[in-house]
């Protein structure tokens, strides 16, 4: 099995050129997924029966389904509707890498209400009722002592969704964007070199998750400096249960 | 139009189903060929041996950390080189058929693999250790022990882990549809495509999805109440 | 469900399955199994109950009928065709598969059945204008360059949609890409529906898809535009894609094909389901 150096060359230079799109993807839908979860998780513990069920829907849904057809319900599925188009959404829904991010990112979203979610849950009761006793109430009980618990309980689990997220991004080259994925299949589907080809893909892919693993280690070792940290996330038990649909 | 779905002659109800039951096979088949190698990577990342065990993480880093649809892509394109040479060994003329299904469930399999060694893993270490030492103490043999009190903790803590691990895969099925087979995924494209109907079909191949997935959870909390059912909560 | 258990019936069940399909093919091809798309109308479609019929599904049959085989229609996406031909899934792949130079290097071909033009469709309200006519190219970058310098130019800035991993794609990109914007998708029916929506502007494909789109959808507003490009740089046209070495198969399948073309079948079932007669010209 001969290496065909400069065919190898070439295919990294053409799948580097598809990583900005990669990183736009992963960046931008993580950012929003977080925000929209955080939203998600207020309805989820809300007193607001009807918010509460809102919320619940909404994650079974996103929870429930594959991304693709999520992906291919959004992109196409919309388009179809005449409202859609006249609508002032359309460009953003026109354009397939803002469609992408958009499904990414309610797709996520689903994901880490849930982690969210958990992280409150692991907030010890003793903990709210002794900083009730002392006078803390509302805004300064959840600054003090429920963000920073729950934040430092389901940091595992939101690492695991994140490098989840990362991979999530080759299906957006299904729907015609230019990302790695989508630039390997096109030269794997020209040229019939697979090994090749996945190779270059594979190894982009790895050095990614790499850092992204590393990014994550460094932020919980700075959050809980006394805990020893381990730099694969996903043996907390908990972390897979709660990926449970 | 709700004809479309339905079971008359234009409807693809049938078909739909049948390839919802289709998602339900591949899966199995895939969680079972990721059982076979989650139990063989989860006994290699826990042996003594540093090579063993380097290769373990490897394997789980490797296919933890490369996008399904790469595997998949690999196992598809790149099947025909690994069938023909593995036929060649066996003495088979010409070319060996492989099913469509057995590609999808590798390639799944393989990915999930990678997720039930590290479910395996720590169910293996969460197998309370004292009784272990008892167990040995007394001298039970190696196998007595394995079946009598290993595998049913490990399969108590497995459980939950292993129900994760069978949504993930469930909808990375929907990936296999790349390979021809005529999985869920693949049934709604075709029939969208032929009739136009993209939301249509879309939205009840997602509803199939959630059905499956429904009843997933509802399987699967049963199972977890029936095997913790002996079990104290130490 | 016990651990040891699952094991030994995974095992099992993996050795019943590959021994199971461990099956030679018979060299007497009295039995073949072709491979098609299913969304690609007119060329191939799928009906509700899961058979296909189309231009292709319906020659492959007479075709079987004089082979005296066989033949079982299985469906496929486009981009797994040939490596599923190449490791022994079908025999055959009958999907306007275009004779191309980079797919010689890979698979064998029959004789082309049709050899059909490829052209733009837009919307009509896009009121897109790319001339007309039939254009002659040779699949010669720079011989074919100064031809399309008048298409250039109009669709400079526009989005056009096609299909990955076809003679088109590449057509396209190496014309086009420096002045308008490329999409690609992985099945047809995908670029028209983001023509239908206004993703894209205008589509390319070949004639007889185009023309079977325009069939169905008479209200879609959809029409052809710009010139019937045609010539030796789609090859000498569409034929079954075999795999290399399978030379009495591909004897096999001439002969029938050459019999279809004689008595004029190809030309009438072409007729019915493009409304345009593709058959090659006479080798």
């Amino acid at each position: 099995m001969s290496v065909d150096i400069a065919f190898v060359g070439d295919t990294l230079l053409q799948l580097l050129r598809a990583l900005p799109t990669t990183l736009l993807l992963f960046a931008a839908s993580v950012a929003i997924g977080t925000l929209l979860a955080l939203l998600l998780v207020w309805m989820r513990v809300c007193e607001v029966a009807v918010l509460r069920h809102l919320a619940r829907s909404y994650i079974f849904l996103f929870r429930g389904s594959p991304l693709l057809i999520q992906m291919f319900l959004l992109y196409y599925g919309l388009s179809q509707f005449p409202e859609v188009r006249q609508s002032p959404f359309w460009p953003v829904l026109r354009d397939p890498l803002s469609c992408a991010v958009i499904a990414l990112a309610l797709c996520t979203a689903g994901y880490m209400a849930e982690i969210f979610r958990g992280g409150l849950l692991a907030v010890p009761p003793q903990q709210i009722e002794a900083a009730r006793a002392a006078g803390m109430s509302g805004g300064l009980l959840a600054r003090r002592i429920i963000i920073p618990i729950a934040l430092r309980s389901c940091l595992p689990a939101y690492s695991t969704e994140i490098i989840l997220m990362m991979k999530a991004t080759s299906l957006a080259s299904l729907v015609t964007v230019y990302e790695v994925s989508g630039v390997a299949q096109r030269i794997i589907a020209e040229t019939y070199r697979t090994l090749e080809v996945f190779l270059c893909a594979a190894l982009i892919y790895l050095v990614l998750n790499f850092l992204i693993v590393r990014t994550l280690a460094w932020v919980e070792q700075r959050l809980s400096p006394r805990q020893p940290v381990t730099a694969s996330p996903t043996t907390k038990k908990y972390a897979l249960s709660v990926r449970r649909g | 139009m709700i004809d479309l779905i339905g079971f008359g002659a234009k409807g693809w109800g049938s078909v739909l189903l049948m390839a919802a039951l289709m998602t339900v096979l591949v899966t199995l088949a895939a969680l079972l060929v990721g059982a076979v190698l989650g139990a063989l990577v989860a006994a290699a990342k826990l042996h003594p041996s540093g090579l063993l065990r380097a290769l373990g993480d490897g394997y789980t880093t490797v296919f933890r950390g490369i996008p399904e649809l790469l595997v998949i892509y690999l196992f598809f394109y790149g099947g025909s080189a690994l069938v023909s040479s593995v036929g060649g060994l066996f003495g088979a003329e010409g070319f060996i058929s492989m099913p469509a299904f057995l590609v999808g469930a590798l390639a799944v399999g393989v990915v999930s693999g990678a997720y039930q060694a590290e479910v395996y893993r720590g169910a293996f270490q969460a197998v309370s250790r004292s009784e272990l030492e008892a167990a040995k103490a007394i001298g039970m043999p190696l196998m007595l022990r394995f079946r009598r009190i290993v595998a049913p903790q490990i399969l108590r803590f497995a459980l939950p882990g292993i129900g994760g691990v069978w949504q993930i895969t469930l909808k990375d099925s929907a990936l296999i549809s790349v390979t021809g087979l005529v999985e869920l995924m693949r049934a709604s494209r075709v029939a969208a495509a032929s009739t136009g109907q993209f939301v249509l079909f879309f939205m009840t191949g997602c509803a199939l999805y959630l059905v499956l997935t429904g009843i997933s959870n509802l399987v699967f909390s049963r199972a977890e109440l029936r095997v913790g059912r002996t079990f104290r909560r130490s | 469900m016990n651990n040891n258990k699952t094991r030994f019936a995974a095992c099992s069940l993996m050795l019943l399955m590959t021994s199971v399909s461990l099956t030679t093919h018979a060299k007497e091809w009295d039995s073949i199994q072709i491979a098609t798309e299913g969304v690609y109308e007119p060329w191939n479609r799928t009906l509700p109950d899961g058979s296909f019929d189309g231009f292709e599904p319906e020659m492959a049959k007479v075709l079987c009928e004089r082979m005296k085989a066989r033949c079982t229609i299985v469906a496929q996406d486009w981009d797994g065709l040939i490596p599923g031909l190449k490791a022994g899934k079908f025999d055959v792949v009958m999907d306007a598969l275009a004779i191309s130079p980079e797919r010689r290097k890979v698979i064998d071909f029959s004789r082309p059945y049709t050899k059909a033009p490829a052209t733009f469709i837009a919307l009509q309200s896009s009121a897109i204008d790319l001339g007309s006519g039939t254009l002659q190219l040779q699949g010669n970058p720079e011989r074919d360059t100064p031809a399309v310098e008048a298409l250039r130019e109009r669709l400079k800035g526009k989005l056009i949609g096609i299909v990955t991993g076809t003679v088109y794609s590449k057509f396209i990109r190496d014309q086009f890409g420096q002045v308008a914007t490329i999409r690609e998708y992985k099945t047809p029916p995908e670029p028209l529906m983001d023509l239908k929506n206004g993703r894209v502007d205008v589509v390319f494909e070949d004639l007889g898809f185009l023309s079977g789109e325009l069939q169905r959808g008479s209200d879609s507003g959809l029409v052809l535009v710009g010139p019937a490009i045609n010539g030796p740089i789609w090859g000498e046209g569409e034929a079954f894609g075999i795999r290399p070495g399978e030379a009495a198969l591909k004897a096999k399948l001439d002969a029938a094909i050459d019999s279809l073309i004689a008595d004029g079948t190809i030309s009438q079932l072409s007729r019915k389901w493009f409304k345009h007669d593709f058959t090659p010209p006479s080798q």
